[in-house]
């Protein structure tokens, strides 16, 4: 059973390289589920879905992407993707809301776009973002456009997630009034909605779960809606503190002998202290744990994978965060 | 059971890195720490910098964003924008280090104030349209690292200056890609030259009857959308900074000349992953073809590799074995823990090997991953030697 049945945009946040992209791409297959429709959405240019998945780089314009992870049923859904650019988002935005004719070209060729998109403080985060406000409230503007179950946003890090999504705020500086003023307002409805869920992406090392702790104090100050914390990277739990602590030389070796390994010293010494490596590690991962767990908000764990995420390993970790309850 | 050790180095090795040669080299001014985000490009640098002080040379070590610990550590956790020295570094050798951390908006304000009339600067400083150029345009940090690099070179390193220190170590922004620190005073340069901008200074200016069709309907179009007081905004920084611009683009220049310079020294840190290893080969190819001088590719928080030939397979079977008799087993976790250390070690080998095909030439210097994180002196020091001994 998920446990977060109302909502329809997953955003996905975390300190750079913690693995957002990992979790929005095993998330978006986790809920695609059951014949559902779900759309994973990129907005910084990386082209990282692309890869996770091995296709060709992703058009601004939606693509049915792979069939999600089957239900209990056996009965999958299908993930779709998208690759938000601004520049695209604006001249649709302004084929769909403005009928500007020449004036429109005229905004192209002299470069307005361009620097609408670089500069214009607010603008480009403001396209982004109304873009996935598009995708999650389809209307009758976008004709015979997918309506989706649920969408994944792979969202910008931690650091810029509340600027980010805090558009009417960030366009306060700027459009005062104007339609542009209250299509802000209307996506920041549901920004602050139930419907909505910021997830944030942690490792359990000390400036990855600091950032997580300030981050969610200040989606909090701006009433945009605090999701799970997913701690990724996790490593192995088999072995207890105590067994880690109380390894002897000489057990080890005899028990690799009843496993039939020619164990010499080098061999037992190397475990042992491999052994006391990973206690060292895990001290330090208990510690931040402790800090995520004080954080009164649901918390997922997805393991570290030896050999890295391919296409089979993002199944494996959507099969996790299933039975974890994200999706 | 006896078989070859499977751990060994696979495949094409790269040449080593000589830290130490390069620290002790006087002819290097000039060290940049690129790399793409959290590879560790700040501890990197500040361990460069600490050793290279204690080997005697006289170090500015420039930092961006260093984790709280570790700027408290180094005494640089208020943002003034000016070095400071480290206290408790080993002076014997005759060295010195100096650290900041940079503040980038102020770097910017500081640049336009000494472009700019008092007054101008004001206006410029106000104005919402600089606000969010100073603060949030991708780019302004790598440029004004650049910026600041080039400062502290023309007041101290080059003749003429201070002389407080012969070496500048320099850490770059976190970014997605390393190429962004040296695309970023083109990008501002080009955006800054870019038609809209043209075309807002032109009607004072330039030929504006020319324009003027066009312009009537853009202003029209951008009035309807975003309403006037924008506008208004908009041409009071277009013109307002329009002065302050050229400055910039000499300035951006001339550091990225320095940039070229015998003296400056690129050192690459990447992870060993397949993200990490890309962009550092994208950055490698990139410094080639600009004619920059690399000094070599760290590749740092390696998995150390286990002692002995026990390969994964065989740890695992053995511990399923033990398992059977007793499934919470100590010996078959540790057992575990080798296979999974064997198997990171060998994906990471794999990796490195694939980049020293590609690219045959670069010197490259392996650190492993601490049991934990680098956050005083101590840890730097650590790193320092682990750079060093390869
Ligand atoms: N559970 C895991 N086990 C093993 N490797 C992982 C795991 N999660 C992520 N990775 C790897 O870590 C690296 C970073 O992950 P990812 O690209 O998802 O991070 P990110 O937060 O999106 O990074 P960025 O900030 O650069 O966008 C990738 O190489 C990915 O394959
Ligand atoms: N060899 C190492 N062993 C263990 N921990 C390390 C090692 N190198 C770096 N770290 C830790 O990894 C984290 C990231 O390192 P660092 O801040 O230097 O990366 P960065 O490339 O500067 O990141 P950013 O792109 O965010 O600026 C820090 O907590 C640091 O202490
Ligand atoms: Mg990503
Ligand atoms: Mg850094």
């Amino acid at each position: 059973m998920t446990d977060w049945p109302k909502v329809r945009l997953h955003v996905v946040t975390g300190k750079g390289g913690t693995g957002k992209s990992t979790v929005a791409a095993a998330l978006a297959l986790a809920l695609a589920t059951r014949g559902k429709n779900v759309l994973l959405c990129e907005v910084e240019g990386r082209q990282g879905i692309a890869r996770m998945f091995d296709v060709d780089p992703l058009p601004f314009e939606e693509r049915r992407l792979t069939t999600g992870l089957p239900g209990p049923d056996g009965r999958p859904g299908v993930v779709h993707a998208l690759h938000i650019d601004p520049e695209s988002a604006l001249l649709e935005y302004l084929a769909l809301y403005y009928k500007l004719g020449r004036a429109g070209r005229a905004l192209e060729r002299f470069g307005v776009i361009e620097f609408a998109t670089t500069i214009a403080p607010g603008v480009r985060d403001v396209l982004l973002t109304g873009k996935v406000f598009e995708a999650v409230e389809r209307n009758s503007r976008n004709k015979g456009a997918i309506q989706y179950d649920a969408v994944v946003l792979d969202a910008p890090p931690t650091g810029r997630i509340v600027q980010f999504l805090n558009v009417s705020n960030e366009l306060a500086g700027l459009a005062k009034v104007g339609p542009v003023k209250s299509q802000a307002d209307t996506m920041m409805t549901l920004f602050r909605s139930p419907r909505t869920a910021v997830h944030l992406v942690t490792v359990l090392e000390e400036m990855p779960v600091q950032e997580t702790v300030d981050g969610i104090a200040e989606l909090r100050s701006v009433d945009l809606p605090v999701g799970g914390v997913v701690v990724n990277l996790v490593r192995p739990q088999d072995l207890t503190a105590e067994q880690l602590d109380a390894t002897d030389p000489e057990t080890v070796s005899a028990d690799l002998k009843a496993a039939g390994v020619e164990a010499d010293d080098a061999l037992v010494e190397s475990l042992i202290s491999e052994g006391h490596e990973h206690a060292e590690r895990r001290a330090l991962e208990t510690s931040q744990r402790a800090i995520v767990a004080g954080l009164d908000v649901p918390t997922y764990e997805l393991p570290r994978l030896p050999q890295g995420v391919d296409l089979g390993a993002l199944y494996e970790l959507a099969a996790t965060l299933r039975e974890q309850g994200l999706a | 059971m006896n078989q070859p050790p499977r751990v060994g180095p696979a495949g094409p090795t790269a040449p080593t890195l000589d830290v130490d040669a390069l620290l002790d080299d006087p002819g290097i001014g000039i060290i940049v720490c690129c790399g793409s985000g959290g590879v560790g490009k700040t501890t990197t640098s500040a361990a460069l910098a600490l050793r290279a002080a204690e080997r005697g040379r006289k170090v500015v070590v420039l930092t961006i964003d260093p984790a709280r610990r570790l700027a408290q550590a180094m005494g640089i956790d208020a943002l003034d924008n000016t070095p400071r020295p480290v206290v408790d570094v080993d002076a014997a050798a005759g060295g010195h280090l100096d650290a900041m951390m940079l503040d980038m908006k102020r770097t910017f304000d500081e640049v336009v104030e000494s472009q700019a009339s008092p007054e101008k600067a004001k206006q410029i400083l106000e104005n919402p349209f600089y606000i969010a150029l100073s603060s949030s345009f991708a780019g302004t940090q790598e440029y004004m690292a650049m910026e600041k690099l080039g400062q502290i070179h023309a007041d101290s390193v080059a003749a003429g200056g201070d002389g407080r220190y012969d070496l500048i170590v320099v850490d770059t922004p976190p970014s997605r890609s390393a190429l962004d620190f040296l695309d970023a005073p083109e990008r501002l340069s080009s955006f800054l030259d870019g038609r809209f901008i043209r075309l807002m200074l032109a009607p004072t200016r330039g030929p504006a009857r020319l324009i003027g069709a066009g312009f009537g309907l853009i202003t029209n179009a951008l009035t309807k959308i975003l309403g006037a007081q924008v506008l208004r905004d908009l041409q009071t920084f277009v013109a307002a900074i329009d002065t302050v611009f050229g400055g910039f683009r000499q300035r951006a220049m001339k550091t990225y000349a320095l940039l070229q310079a015998d003296g400056t020294a690129f050192v690459v840190v990447a992870a060993p992953e397949p993200d990490a290893l890309r962009e550092a080969a994208y950055f490698v190819e990139r410094l080639s073809a600009d004619q920059m001088p690399l000094a070599g590719l760290v590749v740092n928080r390696a998995g150390a590799a286990p002692a002995g030939s026990l390969s994964a397979d065989e740890a695992m079977t053995a511990a399923a074995r033990l398992r059977r008799d007793e499934p919470t087993s100590t010996t078959a976790g540790l057992l575990r823990l080798h296979a999974d250390q064997v198997r990171l070690v060998e994906r990471e080998q794999r990796l490195r090997s694939r980049f020293a095909a590609a690219h045959p030439q670069v010197a490259t210097a392996v650190v492993p991953a601490l049991a934990s994180d680098v956050h005083d002196l101590t840890g730097l020091r650590r790193v320092g030697e682990l750079l060093a001994e390869q």
